[in-house]
């Protein structure tokens, strides 16, 4: 007693779909999958395509059905439509319907939530300034870029003032200057108090945006936590940036860096540091920059996916 | 239970309380359409070459439809005992123009457009026109122009024609010598009963038509029983020279020993005698009302 | 119940926007005025042939509307994945379905109001004072929309859980099947054992008897339509259409979107 409500609570949430010529085989698209978002906390949860991401996202929002396992959005099982009055959806790629204006479109979803008309007009409004959307507001859909509809997207599923924020890849299909103002916004929700579900192949994104991160490979959940907690901090090596002009044959350390026009940039064992400098000092070489080697999110994901692909194959041979 | 299977009973329960409304609303529905039903009796699509058009490449198909539809319309109208059949012909009109191969429309056609109603729609000359054309694109059957005899005999009363259309059909390979033996009886003696009898014996015997098998039963009965009062009346006539006198009824003649027991006509009714003397039909057999009405018939053909 | 006319005006807009229905109807006019020409080639029966053609037109383009629009209403939204966003809305799935197909019904409205117009007008050019007896073709025509709607049910129904193509299919199937439906308890001249005769009976009565509303015969002659038919053939569409309709809401409401 005494913890504080989960945004969403997830448990042993498994999915099944009929698989092969009769429908006889199931493939497992999520296994037993147990985990929870806090309030007020971002979250991304990372994985290669068709690990179970989506399939996650789409079973909390009830468009598809779990074969196993219960989950709960704000203490209310995901069985509850009404409680989707507080929560907000942006799905991957979205489409909408292309005869209406933007407008339209969001006065159409905002219906189904109960604001008054004139409630409904200032929200939609400010929502479309929000988003960039303003000077497209009257021209239908069909016109619009990939990007124009990620945010149009966005703005539906934010403009109740959503509790709990849910998007799939919502960083897909966007410019850098889209993606930044995607991010803008989530942090912004995150002000907000907000509790923010997203899903990403980006790992850059969730390092800097996620306060925890959750893996998915295989339909499995590898490993959850901060994305600091999940790599070793284990300091593994230091790199040395540094400019030489002309070209000393007597610096054994240059046949380990690697050359661009007069720049090197080498990597040695913490150990051998300040020797390397000395060397490099002596030759006349100009230091710019001495950095820790620490792990990244994308090994850390990259062995993940790796030892998955191992086992899946491993279980292919053997099943032979 | 759990709550999805509860759901599943209360979904298959109302799913069945509504195919049952469902059932006995349209059982309503159907008593007032019946009535409704033949004042729309009429075809959209009247004309033959007009559908053959339409028909494109499916015209055989369509003609069968059309076949269909004309069983599906005399049934019916005989199921609603309604006479009125003037439909049957624009019927087979287009079921024939759609497919000129379609013998069973010809053989159909035949006999109820030509029967007096109420068996049939009394139309001898669109039965004639049917078989005409049956007959020009199926040279080779010569069981139209058993039908064409018929006709010609039965109902056009044309025994000339008859013996002809008899002769023409007997000629072709194939064909039943029972084809020339009714050419030269009908040739020889016009109408008479016994070549009815034959006539009615044959289409009894060969058809593979339910209706048309149950027509001819029906008109087999009728001249067995003509049969049977032309043989009372010729006992009669006998009874007459030995005693005398007319007899007032059948069982004088049983008791003078000219018939053993009681005559019974085809549907089981004992003849009686008639106020002329005359052997008749029992009132309560339903072959007296026809009977009735051919003599009726009769005497207004010989009054023209 | 908001959330139903939300879905349902919206359906209408989409129809309306969508510029295949203007074709339809401008097809459908065109038929009028061709009917028009017919009815002054065969004399006579000028009020015949624009009565009957126009509401075959009627009858026609509207069934056309409905099996096609009825059966693109749900799997328009799934292929293109509108309706993800929109379930994430506090909205039931049942809710969904029946807004669509009160939009589409709505829609179907109009448009056969549109033509019963022309209808009128191409009769009224023809024979210049319209008759009290002309009223009844709006029986004739509120029948047909009565039959129109019943197939956009059963449109929705198969598109909940089987292709868009199989599902016209399977529509279209019903409806020729169901036109027969009365003629196989009246069926004549065929032997049959008493088991399969019995289950033609049955299966005449499940399927939706689509003759019930058919009262062109007796309107094209300009003779009246008794009410008993009206409030029957009214009753039977709502009690077939409620059944389909809940059949719909209870497989769309398990089904797994893609």
């Amino acid at each position: 007693m005494g913890m504080p409500q989960a945004a969403i609570e997830i448990e042993n949430l498994s999915k099944e779909y009929p698989h092969g010529f009769l429908h006889l085989k199931k493939k497992k698209s999520l296994e037993d999958l147990t985990m929870r978002v806090e309030d007020g906390e971002v979250f991304g949860f990372l994985g290669p395509n068709g690990a179970g991401k989506s399939t996650t996202i789409k079973l909390l929002m009830r468009l598809i059905f779990p074969t196993a396992g219960t989950a709960r959005i704000l203490g209310k099982s995901i069985d509850d439509v009404s409680m989707h009055g507080s929560i907000g959806y942006l799905p991957e790629q979205p489409y909408f319907y292309d005869y209406l204006t933007a407008y339209e479109v969001l006065d159409y979803f905002a219906r189904f939530h109960r604001l008054t008309a004139s409630d409904r007009r200032a929200r939609i409004e400010g929502m479309l300034k929000k988003v960039g959307l303003d000077t497209a507001k009257r021209i239908q859909l069909r016109k619009y870029s990939k990007g124009m509809l990620q945010r149009v997207g966005l703005a539906q599923a934010i403009l109740h003032s959503p509790q709990v924020v849910v998007l799939d890849e919502p960083m897909s299909g966007l410019d850098p200057l889209g993606r930044r103002e995607v991010r803008d916004i989530i942090l912004e929700l995150k002000r907000e108090g907000r509790t923010v579900l997203f899903s990403t192949h980006v790992l850059s994104d969730a390092e800097m945006l996620c306060d925890r991160v959750g893996v998915i490979v295989g339909g499995k959940l590898r490993g959850i936590g901060a994305p600091g907690e999940l790599v070793d901090m284990k300091v593994q090596g230091m790199e040395i940036l540094f400019e030489l002009s002309g070209a000393p044959g007597n610096l054994p350390l240059l046949a380990k860096a690697t050359r661009t026009g007069e720049r090197y940039r080498v990597q040695l064992p913490e150990t051998e540091l300040y020797a390397a400098l000395d060397a490099l000092r002596a030759a006349g070489a100009r230091i710019l920059s001495v950095t820790q080697m620490k792990p990244t999110l994308e090994e850390y994901f990259m062995n993940l996916v790796e030892a998955d692909r191992a086992q899946a194959s491993a279980v292919e041979v053997s099943g032979k | 239970m759990n709550r999805r299977s509860i759901h599943g009973v209360i979904l298959s329960a109302a799913l069945l309380a509504g195919f049952a409304c469902v059932w006995k609303l349209q059982k309503r529905v159907d008593t007032e359409r019946a009535a409704l039903r033949f004042e729309s009796d009429e075809l959209t699509l009247r004309s033959p070459a007009v559908l053959k058009i339409l028909s494109l490449e499916y015209a055989p198909l369509m003609g069968a439809i059309y076949w269909t539809r004309a069983v599906q319309y005399f049934g019916g109208k005989h199921f609603a005992h309604d006479q009125n059949l003037d439909q049957l012909w624009p019927l087979l009109d287009i079921a024939t123009t759609l497919d000129p191969n379609l013998l069973i429309a010809y053989r159909f056609g035949a006999m109820f457009l030509s029967d007096a109603p109420p068996r049939g729609a009394g139309e001898p000359d669109h039965a004639v026109k049917l078989l005409q054309r049956g007959i020009k694109a199926n040279p080779e059957q010569w069981r139209l122009y058993q039908d064409l005899g018929n006709v010609y005999y039965f109902d056009k009363r044309d025994y000339l024609k008859a013996s002809q259309a008899f002769e023409t059909g007997g000629k072709l390979p194939g064909a039943l010598q029972f084809m020339m033996i009714m050419a030269a009886k009908i040739a020889a003696e016009g109408e008479s009963l016994e070549t009815s009898f034959a006539l009615w014996l044959d289409v009894y015997q060969t058809t593979k038509n339910a209706d048309m098998r149950k027509n001819a039963e029906e008109h087999l009965r009728l001249v067995k029983m003509e049969m049977d009062l032309r043989t009372l009346d010729q006992i009669a006539d006998v009874y007459e020279q030995q005693t005398k006198q007319r007899a007032t009824r059948i069982n004088d003649l049983a008791q003078a020993g000219l018939v053993s027991g009681q005559m019974l006509d085809p549907n089981g009714f004992p003849y009686v005698m008639g106020e002329l003397g005359k052997a008749e039909p029992n009132p309560k057999s339903p072959l007296r009302e026809e009977w009735l009405k051919e003599k009726k018939q009769r005497s207004n053909e010989v009054k023209k | 119940m908001r959330n139903i006319q939300t879905v349902a005006a919206n359906t209408f807009r989409e129809a309306v926007r969508d510029r295949v229905l203007y074709n339809l109807v401008f097809f459908a006019l065109l038929m009028m005025g061709a009917a028009i020409l017919v009815g002054q080639i065969s004399i006579g029966i000028e009020e015949n042939v624009i009565v009957s053609l126009g509401l075959t037109a009627i009858s026609v383009i509207g069934i056309f509307i409905a099996v096609f629009l009825g059966v693109a209403l749900v799997s328009k939204e799934m292929d293109k994945r509108t309706l993800y966003a929109l379930l994430a809305k506090p909205v039931k799935r049942w809710e969904f379905l029946l807004g669509k197909f009160f939009g589409l019904v709505m829609t179907l409205t109009v448009n056969t109001a549109a033509m019963a117009a022309g209808l009128y007008i191409a009769l009224w050019t023809v024979k210049h004072p319209l008759l009290k007896s002309d009223a009844f073709i709006l029986v004739a025509v509120y029948l047909i929309l009565l039959k129109l709607a019943l197939i956009v049910a059963l449109a929705l129904l198969f598109s909940c859980f089987t292709t868009p193509f199989l599902a016209i299919l399977f529509t279209a199937g019903i409806y020729v099947a169901g036109l027969f439906a009365a003629d196989l308890r009246t069926i004549h001249g065929v032997d049959l054992d008493p088991g399969a005769l019995w289950l033609m009976r049955g299966v005449s009565y499940l399927l939706p008897n689509f003759q019930n509303f058919d009262v062109m015969g007796a309107v094209v002659h300009g003779r009246g339509v008794p009410a008993a038919i009206v409030w029957q053939a009214t009753l039977y569409a709502l009690l077939y259409i409620a059944i389909v309709l809940t059949g719909a809401a209870a497989i769309f409401s398990r089904r797994n979107l893609k």
